[in-house]
């Protein structure tokens, strides 16, 4: 063969590699989405999910008053005509109550999912790249936060500042990043010293481009099992503080209030805290749900 | 080991400095500790006075440490509502929360154990789904509502049990059933695994060829292995118990300290609300130590430096 020929050849052979790269790429989405069909628990955490979130996002316009009082209607049993799960002492709709109720656990949970990642994934990066003092001084900061009960705290803070959505979102946001800040350090600590890190380093990367374009591309799977599962925790924290009366403003509806509301009439209401349990249970069940599985199908090896 | 035990209590106590600060700064988080203090209404007078009462006129470095000497000494100042010693006020509701997490404790224990045991022995059983899906619903349950279920059960249907109070064993119970399955999910999901982890090991196989039955092989040979790595989550799962006994407290209307944190905030009793972090927290420091100590004790493999 000439040398023409072979680079020819090879000119041929490079165009045939150039055009399978660039053909579309749709089998990956596609296989996502089988995987998620054939897993019946799964897919039914996501059914869940979406049915509670679609009902927080139609609530404004469905039931625009969910805090209608009518004494007349005061306490009727589920299963009354125009209350498909009965009225509260004051006469509200439940279900329209439970709706509104669902936005409060959505909002606080991702909101502080973000703050708290945030966080975490930057302490995380600096203790597991840097080590020495920043990484005892970092792991002193967790030792701290760890050592606080968070409902103790958050009952300290409530107690100074008063309660509120922004003040729940902050306190949750801010006390949650330790889990984000162990794995992430722990991954980085493997990475700092592989090849393609030196290299990146080598050629003149800088400190910031190697940990947020190098090292964090790969902790993004972990991360996303870690936040899933976070949110289910938040959710809970969430309406037990509402529970509590430390949670978001008295007149907002959410599933801790109105169980908390629920309790004081327990003996002459029983529907009036069992449903808003339910809302939780359920909503917490399919996000775990999805956690699972999320977990089996990228980050196997994750403890949470 | 002495070594480890210096550098392990060097730490616990580097880490309550780090609760103190943060529990001291939370009175400023609004700026003007005196007035988070008082009612809205209070007039200038009043915080001025309060003010000078209390020392915040002087720098925040200087009352910073006057509060760590003073918590050093047992002094966590004076609770504003009984006009008593706070750390009296606190300890006098610590009985009763102690001994809500214990029995809590023992109700986790009761249950963990065997179904996690069985479930690891008889790996894909009917015990081991039954097991796997009660931690999923373990975990998804919030357990105020469970608390809540269990009064208009047991309480208001069936009349077994009192609804809530405090004073002889029937008023335990469902407190302590409540509190104990917070735990109960994860620490079965633990016996579980870490059992399996243990028979898979091949002294398990020696002694299984040696002849030994089942229950002589799960109980003198695996669980004794297993306990060590579980020992050291049950100290963490007991603090958690402790923090947690502020809402099943709230709940069953239990005199802990939990019910008395609750309860300072609406009487804007700062003093006691503080003292109640300072020493749930300090018991959470001192169980870690322990637990440390311990796991240190139990397994000579570990390396004390």
């Amino acid at each position: 063969m000439s040398i023409t020929e072979q680079n020819s050849a090879l000119a041929k052979a490079n165009d045939r590699l150039t055009a399978e790269l660039d053909a579309p790429v749709p089998v990956r989405r596609k296989r996502w989405l089988r995987r998620l069909v054939r897993n019946p628990t799964a897919l039914v955490g996501v059914i869940i999910l979406g049915l509670v979130v679609l009902l927080a996002l139609s609530a404004p316009f469905i039931w625009p008053e969910p805090n209608k009082q009518s004494l007349v209607n005061a306490r009727k049993p589920p299963g009354t005509p125009g209350h498909f799960l009965g009225t509260d002492d004051l006469g509200r709709d439940m279900l329209a109550r439970m709706a509104h109720g669902a936005q409060v656990p959505l909002l606080v949970s991702l909101a502080a999912v973000f703050i708290s990642g945030a966080i975490g994934v930057v302490l995380g990066l600096l203790s597991g790249y840097f080590g020495g003092f920043l990484d005892d001084f970092i792991g002193w900061l967790a030792n701290v936060q760890l050592a606080f009960p968070f409902i103790l705290l958050s009952i300290a803070v409530v107690a100074v500042v008063g309660k509120g959505t922004g003040t729940l979102i902050a306190l949750i946001g801010v006390t949650s990043w330790v889990v984000y800040s162990r794995v992430v350090r722990g991954e980085t600590l493997a990475l700092r010293n592989k090849e393609f890190i030196e290299s990146a380093r080598a050629i003149g990367v800088p400190t910031s481009g190697i940990l947020l374009r190098h090292i964090l591309p790969n902790v993004v799977t972990s991360l996303t099992v870690i936040a899933t599962f976070e949110v289910a925790r938040i959710i809970i924290l969430e309406s037990a503080l509402s529970f509590l009366s430390l949670g978001v403003d008295d007149n907002t509806p959410s599933w801790g209030e109105m169980l908390a509301r629920g309790k004081q009439q327990i003996s002459v209401a029983w529907w009036m805290p069992t449903f808003p349990g339910i809302a939780i249970m359920l909503t917490v069940l399919a996000i775990n749900l999805v956690g699972d599985w999320l977990r089996e199908e990228f980050d196997p090896r994750l403890q949470v | 080991m002495a070594k480890f035990i210096i550098r392990r209590l060097i730490g616990a106590v580097f880490v309550m400095l780090g609760v103190s600060f943060v529990v001291f700064f939370l009175l400023f988080l609004k700026g003007d500790p005196a007035s988070a203090l008082l009612a809205q209404d209070a007039t200038k007078e009043q915080v001025d006075q309060l003010r000078r009462d209390l020392g915040f006129n002087d720098p925040i470095p200087v009352q910073y440490g006057r509060f760590v000497s003073k918590a050093i000494t047992g002094d966590l100042g004076t609770s504003l509502f009984e006009g008593r010693p706070t750390t009296e006020v606190v300890l006098e509701r610590l009985p009763a929360t102690l001994q809500l997490a214990v029995a809590a404790f023992l109700v986790s224990l009761l249950i963990a154990f065997p179904i996690g045991i069985l479930s690891a022995a008889r790996r894909n059983s009917f015990i081991d789904y039954f097991g796997r899906i009660l931690a999923l619903i373990g975990q998804s349950v919030p357990v105020f509502w469970l608390g809540i279920l269990m009064i208009l059960v047991f309480a208001v249907n069936l009349n077994w049990l009192p609804t809530s109070g405090y004073g002889e064993w029937k008023h335990l119970v469902m407190p302590a059933i409540a509190l104990g399955l917070f735990t109960t999910a994860r620490t079965t999901r633990l016996v579980r695994s870490t059992m399996l982890e243990v028979l898979s090991q091949e002294y398990i196989r020696t002694a299984r060829a040696k002849g030994l039955t089942q229950l002589t092989l799960l109980r003198r040979h695996a669980l004794k292995n297993a306990l060590i790595p579980i020992v050291t989550v049950l100290g963490l799962d007991f603090a958690t118990l402790l923090g947690g006994a502020v809402i099943t407290e709230t709940i069953f209307a239990w005199p802990g300290i939990g019910q008395l944190a609750i309860q300072s905030i609406s009487r804007k009793d700062y003093p006691v609300v503080q003292g109640v972090v300072l020493i749930i927290a300090f018991g959470y420091v001192m169980i870690n130590l322990l637990v440390d100590l311990l796991y240190a004790y139990l397994n000579p493999r570990i390396r004390y430096d």
